[in-house]
């Protein structure tokens, strides 16, 4: 059986990867999925290329983590995450969630929480190729704003624009 | 103690991807421990995880904060804010 979660820098057929989530079972009433692509430009610039680059290990067992609390929060029968690392160009795809369940509502709300979930917490990171050089992306804290609507707190962009909260910021 | 240590992104350019550590700690070791220790080895280790620069730490694959106690042969991972997805 194929892994629930990979990383890998080739490309990905959402087509065939929805249709192998089904599969044979027919106790699946909904399958949610979302999938994240290169944009060409930032409000700054034109974006040539995309290069992104993980911690091999935490990455995997990170988002194997989501996944069991996905499970624990929501009705979901199975679940994929493929994310893309290497070199991007603007239109490629990058990630893939899926979720299996049996009805809409826990799909929709699974795959909205494991994207929340992801872009806060799973070790990637992203540098752009623009017309002014290579740059790293900023994580954002609307980011952080998005994983607190689950209940979860999250501290990734934070540390640095909100100084006043403390610990975050001395906090290695 | 033995510390395999590792860096990604903005700080993997800056110092490398890391290495193997003998680390003696003057007190507790924990990850702020680690870190401040490290700002003193270079000046571009010191401006890489200087106190005002958003460092994140992980500490044997799973995130952690300052106060996260290492262990003789602990893998500790600093790097920016993540921005997957």
């Amino acid at each position: 059986m194929a892994s629930r979660v990979r990383i890998q820098e080739a490309d990905f057929d959402v087509g065939a990867e929805l249709a192998a989530l089904q599969g044979e079972r027919t106790d699946i009433g909904a399958l949610a999925s979302f999938v994240g692509s290169v944009r060409g430009h930032t409000r700054e610039d034109d974006v040539s290329a995309l290069t992104l680059e993980h911690y091999p290990g935490m990455t995997e067992r990170s988002i194997e983590a989501m996944l069991v609390e996905a499970e624990a929060r929501f009705a979901v029968q199975d679940a994929l995450v493929i994310h893309r690392v290497g070199r991007l160009l603007p239109g490629e795809r990058i990630v893939l969630v899926a979720v299996a369940s049996s009805h809409r509502r826990d799909a929709f709300q699974a795959c909205e929480f494991l994207m929340d979930y992801l872009k806060t917490h799973a070790p990637f990171w992203k540098k752009e190729t623009t017309p002014q050089g290579a740059r790293w992306v900023d994580a954002r804290v609307a980011d952080d704003a998005a994983l607190a609507r689950w209940g979860l707190a999250s501290a990734n962009a934070g540390g640095q624009a909100l100084p006043a909260s403390g610990a975050a910021v001395d906090a290695p | 103690m033995r510390i395999t240590l590792k860096y990604f992104a903005s700080l993997r350019e800056a110092l490398g991807p890391g290495g193997t550590l003998d680390w003696q700690p003057a007190a507790e070791p924990t990850a702020a421990a680690l870190r401040a220790w490290l700002r003193a080895q270079s000046d571009a280790h010191a401006q890489a995880l200087a106190p005002g620069r958003a460092v994140r730490v992980a500490v044997d694959q799973a995130l952690a904060d300052g106060a996260t106690p290492l262990r003789d042969g602990a893998e500790v991972a600093f790097f920016p804010p993540v921005t997957g997805g």
